[in-house]
């Protein structure tokens, strides 16, 4: 066991150096870089002293250098104008955009993001499973169909357009103001206890936007899972032993039905940050989803290398769970027999 | 003597969303206490349905529309329990579920769990019925463990089913339904996904703890030979409806019904006279056209020399040890063209690898296949380009199971004439010769349009082979090809295959664990055990004069459907497969290969190195 996760982390260290070359490059395939583009716009309005600033700029990042120099001095596998200082060293970059380090400008939002959409998480689980566990228990009545039919709406419909009708509705009716994670008075201020409960007040509409779609595909996916596994001849065993109906469901039909599930954590754990762009701009939040779309429109290259980074080492952390997740749930698995 | 289970004029619907089928009418039969009653019939007859209604498991489409259900605790002076009038899944029913009755079904790998240990499983019912903590219950579980002959009862507590042989999961099974020491036991075709050996063993075990506990056994089978050897009593289900019952020998011995009489007869037995034919129950009209018959030849149309296969093991637990299973050791066969190959031997013996081998499937780790497609011997694993497009035309594969190998959202049209379109046949004729092959294999051309799961198991069977036979092969792999079928339609599709290789000059090399049916089917018949050959020998001579002790063992454990002949229940010790308990001069030692050696004209034994030098 020990071996197998030794095994997987150096091929996880191996695939994050791939996937760092190819989300450089992907950032730099566009003509040009944000300074290039800002020191054009400034010399066409003749602002000198700020030109000489951007080119200053330009060499302290060594962005004049050839693109596989300035990818290793990101990766911080080559001495850079300051000495060894990059991804590795724990130095996220500057944001060109902002004007201040990348560690400041995403560093409140990352786990504003996290908190968000692990509500999301939660709610979706705590929603889908029983919901899912009645219809395929009760195939074919008349609850099933409803849920069925609540399903597909909720997967029709678009997360933003929900997002605009919720809000204008949650602030007429319950007065909860609208966007963003906490009341606009607490922008910037330090986290206190009333500043907490705003942000679990304004929680609520997005947790329900986020998760809607996904607890509908969720109820679909579920419901078919298990009702695969109530058809096997181990789930009739357990009724012919004389299991109450509740405790065989949940011991054995549900239990197989979760593997998918355990399996799908690599792809959630991306979906968290990256997932909920366009609610977030709809309603404002201060996720990583805007400012990484924002960073990608203006060639802001470090502001986006880092998320994206970010995304993929959540990708790979993800992945590396539902494999131990599912070796130590099925052995099947921990046993490597079929 | 009261009935420990009486069975009044049960009746059961299933609806579906357009009509309502009747799977049983007006059943009523008695279970005596202590002894076995057989339920008999194919499938479709109601058997299994019977046997989820004294459970109450029955699906939800089913409902029981009439009739009563009577259980009587043995001993006791209680009245009896109407098990149709209890609540499905209300406390009355379950406390009787598991606990007085238990049951334990056909396919013992997919009624475990494969994500919870066997002590978890069989010790769940005690749990659950008694209240008795884990620690009591894996007290009990490794005695019940131990009396249905687990080897190391402890170890087994942890193991998962996936673990263990076939065998040991349907002891698992025994021990599971029996750990409440039950009034009654409803046993569901509980040895026909087994080999024949380890059938008998089970059977053994059944019998044994029927004696020691008393209980009643409502035996489900189709096989009259398990019938033969299993029951007090016998009824047989036809459509439904109990056609007939009384005791064993006034059942087998004197069958009134039709139906039973033509299901004897649709039986393949070993004592069938030379060129006999199964009468199948309903025969299929087939109409085959006349095709010029191939050009004879010398020498066999197929030969394997030397063929071993080695599987590495990927398992980390194996990592440490010789992590090698040797599948296939040194097979030597030859075919000749128009006859048909035998190859027996229990599960893990190495049949289907070499089969596979054969239709190159899987590449030999030694040895070659040499195949003759009348233009001289040529080495299969050799082949390329051209040469190995024409070899997938003349050699064609029919599989065991005619429910996983038709593509479900493929129409038989598609499915038999897919080969043709690979190999280049023109459109306009493909769907000639697709009407062809549906008459050759005895089904409507309009067939042709519609969806495998609008035909019965024997049907797609029929169909499998329609698809095999579309390129004109010069041979066909049947591996297994009958055993998922019911014994009814064995008959039909075993003389249809004999009937197309007499009509088209084919080639057969014939997999299977049945050896009634290898010696229905087979001129020559070879024997395997542990990915060798161990005896080889026309087909006249090898069953009627049998030397090697496993061969011998496979035979002793084959149930005859005759009361004359019945099984040696002590003969089957379960060592039959251990080379090095073999008696001299047969006997094996560990990695010894031992030699074949001639005993009479074309019957080959291996024996000892030794013996066999001194023999020579």
């Amino acid at each position: 066991m020990i071996g197998l996760v030794a095994r997987r982390l150096v091929t996880m260290a191996a695939s994050l150096l791939v996937i760092s070359a190819l989300v450089f490059l992907v950032i730099k395939l566009p003509p040009g870089d944000f300074l290039t583009n800002r020191i054009s716009e400034l010399r066409s309005m003749g602002e000198a002293a700020s030109v000489a600033k951007a080119e200053l700029l330009i060499r302290q990042y060594g962005l004049d250098r050839p693109v596989i120099e300035q990818y290793l001095i990101w990766v911080g596998l080559m001495p850079g104008p300051a000495g060894f200082s990059g991804l590795l060293q724990g130095d996220w970059g500057w944001s060109f955009e902002y004007d201040r380090p990348v560690a400041e400008v995403v560093g409140d939002a990352l786990w504003l993001t996290l908190v968000v959409n692990l509500a999301a998480l939660v709610f979706v689980h705590v929603v889908a499973i029983p919901i899912a566990l009645y219809s395929a228990t009760h195939r074919g009545t008349f609850g099933d169909a409803l849920v069925t039919l609540l399903g597909y709406v909720g997967l029709a419909v678009p997360g933003f357009l929900l997002a605009l009708i919720l809000l204008f509705y949650a602030n007429r009716w319950f007065g909860l103001s609208i966007g963003g994670l906490y009341d606009a008075d607490f922008a910037g201020q330090p986290w206190t206890l009333d500043k907490v409960h705003s942000l679990l007040g304004h929680l609520v509409v997005p947790t329900l936007v986020i998760g809607l779609g996904g607890t509908a595909a969720m109820i679909r996916r579920m419901r078919a899972n298990l009702l695969d596994e109530l058809a096997k001849p181990y789930t009739v065993t357990a009724r012919a032993k004389g299991l109450p109906p509740t405790r065989a469901l949940l011991k054995y039909p549900f239990r197989m039905s979760l593997n998918p599930f355990f399996a799908d954590i690599g792809n959630l754990l991306p979906h968290l940050v990256s997932g909920s762009v366009l609610v977030s701009l709809v309603l404002s939040l201060p996720t990583v989803g805007p400012l990484l779309l924002e960073a990608l429109k203006t060639q802001d290259q470090f502001m986006a290398g880092f998320i994206l980074m970010f995304v993929a080492v959540l990708t790979i952390v993800g992945l590396l769970i539902s494999d131990l997740m599912l070796a130590w749930l099925d052995p099947r698995i921990r046993m490597g027999a079929r | 003597m009261t009935s420990l289970l009486s069975i009044r004029d049960l009746t059961i619907d299933f609806r579906t969303d357009r009509q309502s089928f009747r799977a049983l009418d007006g059943l009523s039969l008695d279970v005596a206490p202590g002894r076995t009653l057989a339920l008999v019939g194919e499938s479709g007859s109601g058997k299994s349905v019977t046997a989820q209604a004294i459970l109450r498991i029955l699906p939800r489409s089913a409902a029981i529309t009439a009739g009563r259900i009577l259980f009587t605790e043995p001993g006791g002076s209680g009245a009896p329990t109407d098990i149709t009038a209890l609540p499905a899944d209300g406390p009355g029913m379950r406390a009787l579920r598991g606990g007085r009755i238990a049951m334990i079904f056909q396919e013992p790998m997919t009624c475990l769990s494969p994500l919870h240990t066997i002590g978890d499983q069989v010790g769940e019912a005690l749990r659950v019925h008694t209240g008795a903590s884990r620690a009591e219950a894996d007290a009990q579980t490794r005695d019940a463990l131990e009396r249905v002959g687990f080897p190391d009862p402890q170890r087994a507590l942890h193991t998962y089913p996936f673990e263990l042989s076939g065998g040991l999961r349907q002891r698992a099974m025994i021990a599971m339904a029996l750990i409440m020491r039950p009034a009654l036991l409803v046993a569901d075709e509980p040895t026909t996904a087994l080999d024949v050996t380890t059938q008998a063993q089970i059977l053994a075990l059944l019998g044994r703890l029927q004696a020691e506990t008393g209980m009643s056994i409502l035996l489900i089978t189709h096989d009259l030979g398990v019938v033969a050897n299993m029951a007090h009593d016998v009824a047989v289900l036809y459509r439904g409806r109990l056609v007939e019952a009384g005791t064993r020998e006034d059942v087998l011995r004197r069958p009134g019904h039709p139906y039973l009489r033509a299901l004897i007869k649709a039986v393949p037995r070993f004592d069938m006279a030379p060129g006999e034919r199964l009468t199948p129950i309903t025969p299929a009209r087939v109409t085959i056209p006349p095709r010029a018959p191939p050009t004879p030849r010398a020498g066999p149309i197929l030969s394997v020399e030397g063929v071993s296969k080695v599987f590495a093991l990927r398992s980390s637990r194996a990592a440490g040890q010789a992590g090698l299973i040797r599948a296939v050791s040194d097979v030597s066969l030859a075919v000749e063209a128009g006859r048909t190959l035998g190859l027996v031997g229990e599960s893990g013996s190495g049949k289907t690898t070499l089969s596979k081998i054969v239709m190159r499937a899987i590449a030999p780790s030694a040895g070659r296949v040499m195949f003759d497609a009348g233009t001289g011997p040529r080495d299969v694993q050799a082949l390329a380009g051209a040469d190995l497009f024409a070899y997938r035309r003349a050699v064609q594969f029919v599989f065991q199971d005619p429910y996983s190998s038709l593509d479900p959202r493929m129409t038989v049209g598609e499915i038999v004439a897919e080969p043709m379109k690979i190999h280049g046949v023109p459109k306009r004729e493909r769907q000639q010769r697709a009407r062809d092959l549906m008459a050759m294999v005895g089904l409507e051309a309009g067939g042709l349009s519609r969806y495998p799961h609008a035909f019965s198991g024997g049907q797609r069977q029929r169909i499998g082979i329609a698809r095999a036979l579309a390129l004109e092969p010069r041979m066909l792999l049947l591996d297994e090809p009958v055993s998922a079928l019911d014994v009814s339609v064995q008959a039909q599709i075993l003389n249809l295959l004999k009937d197309l290789q007499a009509a088209l000059g084919l080639t057969y090399l014939i997999v299977s664990h049945n050896l009634a049916v290898i010696d229905y089917m087979a001129d020559t018949i070879s024997v395997m055990c542990r990915g060798r050959i161990v005896e080889a020998a026309p087909k006249a001579t090898l069953f009627r004069n049998p030397a090697h002790p496993y061969t011998r063992a496979l035979l002793a454990a084959v149930p005859d459907p005759s009361l004359d002949h019945p099984l040696d229940f002590a003969a089957v010790s379960g060592e039959h497969s251990d080379p090095a308990a073999w008696p001299q001069p047969f006997r094996l030692a560990a990695a010894e290969a031992g030699a074949m050696r001639e005993i009479e004209a074309g019957h080959q034994v291996r024996m000892g190195e030794a013996e066999a030098l001194r023999a020579a």
